[in-house]
């Protein structure tokens, strides 16, 4: 049985009735957390929670379910494969504890790689409730994910981005011309992945077919991806389609991902049919997962949880599928969930730290809508904390503005910026198209190509003469 | 060539003509690999105008003495106002958008006391862009009005309200108060960097409050530059009398007036993609 938790201070003493509403009443202030009513209701009661956290042994969490085995299928998957003899290093830890020893020196990017399996979600999420930034940013740099498909991600030292070459009503055109303007930028070795602005299979079909054309004429070691439901991208593949990656959101909590319309089933077939292709040269991670704080709650799936834990659950969904990229689209769900730049900051530093600690290949669209509080300069914080951090990968969209979607993300100067200012580099195999391509005078300086490279001046000459819209 | 010439500071993209087959932000040049000045004010300008859509309030009284006008009624538009107080509140909580508070709710219900059953309520709600009301309400409803009076059925129209700090679901809440058949909500949407002044169009056939989205049909992008006020109300009316026929709205009625499919390329064959052709 859900016991509670009880504190003095002072005067003033404070009880916690369940697990849960430790967890929420512990964490950093977000809007999100009081539209769920589920925020501590002052400052001192914050830190009260964070204080009696701090005091929970780690083996509370794999005692007591947030939400319960029987109802839900994302804590089964996390107690069932739950890898004891990985945690036993630390399983004498409470969660204060814990914080301390992952600052420690014994906790080597080695270390940390052995005790992964070891981690469940929910005490990722407890010890980042007692973190500072610097702490998150700190851990995560010691935590290394690295995954293949035609080129090599997460390498340390890396920086990897999404060429994102969305447009409104998917024109051939417009699409291609985006995509060139990120190559020449030196944009795409994450992924190249079009968000469709109509969501069928025949839609789908198109786009995979016309970048996997761009990416064999011009042999970009790279891979594309539609984002598309998972079903869709199913029959894609039956229809015989060239998927590279199988992209799906997903959420921490088995009635999230209903509302998104799989379940764990799906991916795990998704998952095969995709290997199944054997198109990937240097490795088999095939799948591409997107997250973001508030989804639960936003699809009334939340139980009660607090946004952060129930993002934390989303990992060990997206970890049992080995994927090659997971983003968290940290300021895309509005300030109703995340408020402002200090919000969707602390936010992305949590679910970056979250991710990589419990092995998966995080990146992060640094994002914002117009109506929260929040603007260019908050991204140029977050991108270079992130950067800091080891960051997998982050977006790339020309000039920072997604037509289709109507957001703010990183641009393809951006990650320039990011790779010069941090002495950050593209993945090593694209790296070397880059030069071979003549995109960049000297790719180890940043130094890009003053002159249009040969293979792409030619491919202008076939541009359509007249545009076909005002 | 052989003489490479001395790098600009400010280096231009060969590229840069493809501007003319998409709105993205593609070949902007580049000082180093940052952003020129000029590129970079030029956005700026673009987020300053989409901030100031959020934050700038709806002038009611202006836009209501243009309705009167415009539209020949005989009542002011009825103005009312949601559970949310201010913007800051509003954008934190989209529950309390939804709902009338209790003083406006009260001052509706008096004025639906006649129990007069009528075909359509016409809800103006700010959203988060009153530009994008204030600028496109008077020009579409000037065309949908003219429709039904051209039209050889006859139309009971609910007087007009106005809805402050208002989010989509609060047309239900007032169109049941109305005993309206249907309703329809016209509200600023969140505003895109290129796009501040979008209205977007909601219809619910039978609306009552605590229905969900899939009960709804929306007509999205309505502004100058985006989907004209003329076919926006074309296809509005469309759906309305077809949700008066069926007596559903939302995805049992499909909006018959688009196509499903997006080609982007206009007919097979005729574009292909220039980055591929041999």
């Amino acid at each position: 049985m859900a016991q509670a938790y009880h504190s003095t201070v002072g005067s003033r003493s404070y009880r916690f009735a369940s697990l849960a509403e430790l967890m929420a009443k512990a964490t950093p202030p977000r809007s999100g957390d009081r539209l769920a009513g589920v925020m501590a209701e002052s400052a001192e009661e914050r830190v009260v929670a964070q204080m009696v956290l701090a005091e929970l042994p780690l083996t509370t969490f794999l005692n007591e379910a947030l939400i319960a085995y029987e109802d839900d299928e994302i804590t089964r998957l996390i107690m069932d494969e739950h890898d004891a003899a990985a945690f036993a290093p630390i399983s004498h830890l409470t969660v204060g504890d814990f914080r301390n020893w992952l600052l420690s020196d014994h906790a080597t990017s080695d270390v940390l790689a052995e005790v992964k399996a070891g981690i469940t979600p929910e005490m990722a999420a407890a010890v980042s409730k007692l973190m500072r930034n610097q702490d998150l940013i700190l851990v995560a740099k010691k935590c290394q994910v690295t995954t293949a498909f035609r080129n090599t991600i997460g390498l340390p030292g890396r920086l990897s981005t999404r060429l994102q070459p969305n447009h409104p009503t998917d024109d051939v055109t417009g699409i291609a011309a985006s995509i060139l303007d990120g190559l020449l930028y030196g944009s795409g070795d994450a992924v190249i992945g079009i968000n469709p602005a109509t969501d069928n299979v025949a839609q789908s079909v198109k786009l995979m077919r016309l970048m996997d054309e761009v990416i064999q004429k011009y042999q970009i070691p790279t891979q594309s991806c539609v984002l598309t439901h998972v079903t869709n991208t199913l029959e894609a593949i039956e229809q015989g389609a060239p998927v590279d990656l199988v992209f799906q959101s997903i959420g921490g909590t088995e009635a999230t991902n209903r509302s998104f319309g799989f379940d764990l089933s799906t991916l795990a077939e998704a998952e095969a049919a995709a290997q199944s292709l054997n198109r990937g040269t240097v490795g088999r991670n095939v799948m591409y997962f997107e997250t973001g704080q508030g989804s639960s709650l936003s699809a009334d799936a939340h139980h009660g949880l607090d946004q952060q834990t129930c993002e934390a659950r989303a990992y060990a969904v997206a970890r049992k599928f080995n994927p090659l990229l997971v983003n968290t689209v940290v300021g895309f769900i509005g300030p109703e969930y995340l408020f402002d730049g200090k919000e969707i900051t602390r936010a992305g530093l949590e679910d970056h730290f979250c991710g990589k600690l419990l092995g998966v290949p995080m990146g992060c669209d640094v994002c914002y809508t117009n109506h929260a509080e929040a603007d260019q300069n908050d991204m140029d914080n977050l991108l270079t904390l992130l950067g800091v951090a080891g960051c997998n990968f982050i977006m790339g969209i020309p000039g920072s503005d997604d037509i289709m979607l109507n957001y703010q993300t990183t641009s393809f100067h951006d990650a320039l910026y990011a790779r010069r200012v941090l002495g950050l580099k593209a993945a090593p195999e694209f790296e070397r198209w880059l030069e071979e391509m003549q995109i960049f005078q000297d790719v180890s300086t940043h130094r890009l190509n003053d002159q249009l490279p040969a293979a792409f001046a030619n491919s202008l000459r076939h541009l359509p003469k007249e545009p076909r819209h005002g | 060539m052989v003489d490479q010439p001395a790098s600009p500071i400010v280096v231009e993209n060969p590229w840069e003509r493809l501007n003319a087959f998409t709105d993205a932000r593609i070949g902007l040049g580049r000082a180093g690999v940052s952003l020129p000045t000029s590129k970079l004010l030029a956005f700026q300008l673009a987020h300053a105008q989409a901030q100031d859509a959020v934050h700038t309030p709806l002038d009611v009284d202006a836009l209501a003495s243009e309705l009167t006008e415009a539209l020949e009624v005989s009542e002011a538009p009825i103005r009312l106002h949601s559970q949310a107080q201010d913007r800051a509140m509003y954008l934190q909580r989209p529950d309390y958008g939804r709902r009338l508070n209790e003083e406006t709710r009260e001052q509706l219900q008096q004025a639906a006391a006649s129990q007069q059953r009528y075909d359509l309520a016409v809800v103006i709600v700010d959203g988060l862009s009153a530009r994008a009301v204030q600028q496109n309400s008077v020009p579409f409803l000037s065309t949908l009005y003219q429709m039904f009076k051209s039209d050889a059925a006859d139309w009971q129209l609910a007087p007009l309200t106005i809805v402050e700090q208002g989010r989509v679901a609060i047309g239900d809440e007032i169109g049941a108060l109305l005993n309206a058949d249907a309703v329809l909500v016209m509200i600023g949407e969140r505003p895109g960097l290129s796009s501040p002044d979008s209205l977007g169009l909601y219809m619910t056939w039978a609306p009552a409050p605590g229905l969900r989205d899939d009960r709804r049909n929306c007509i999205s992008n309505v502004r100058p530059a985006g989907l004209a006020v003329e076919e926006a109300a074309r296809r509005f009316f469309l759906l309305l009398k077809e949700a008066r026929q069926l007596k559903v709205s939302g995805v049992k009625l499909k909006d018959r007036s688009e196509d499903d499919v997006l080609e982007g390329d206009a007919a097979p064959g005729s574009i292909r993609n220039f980055l591929v052709a041999d």
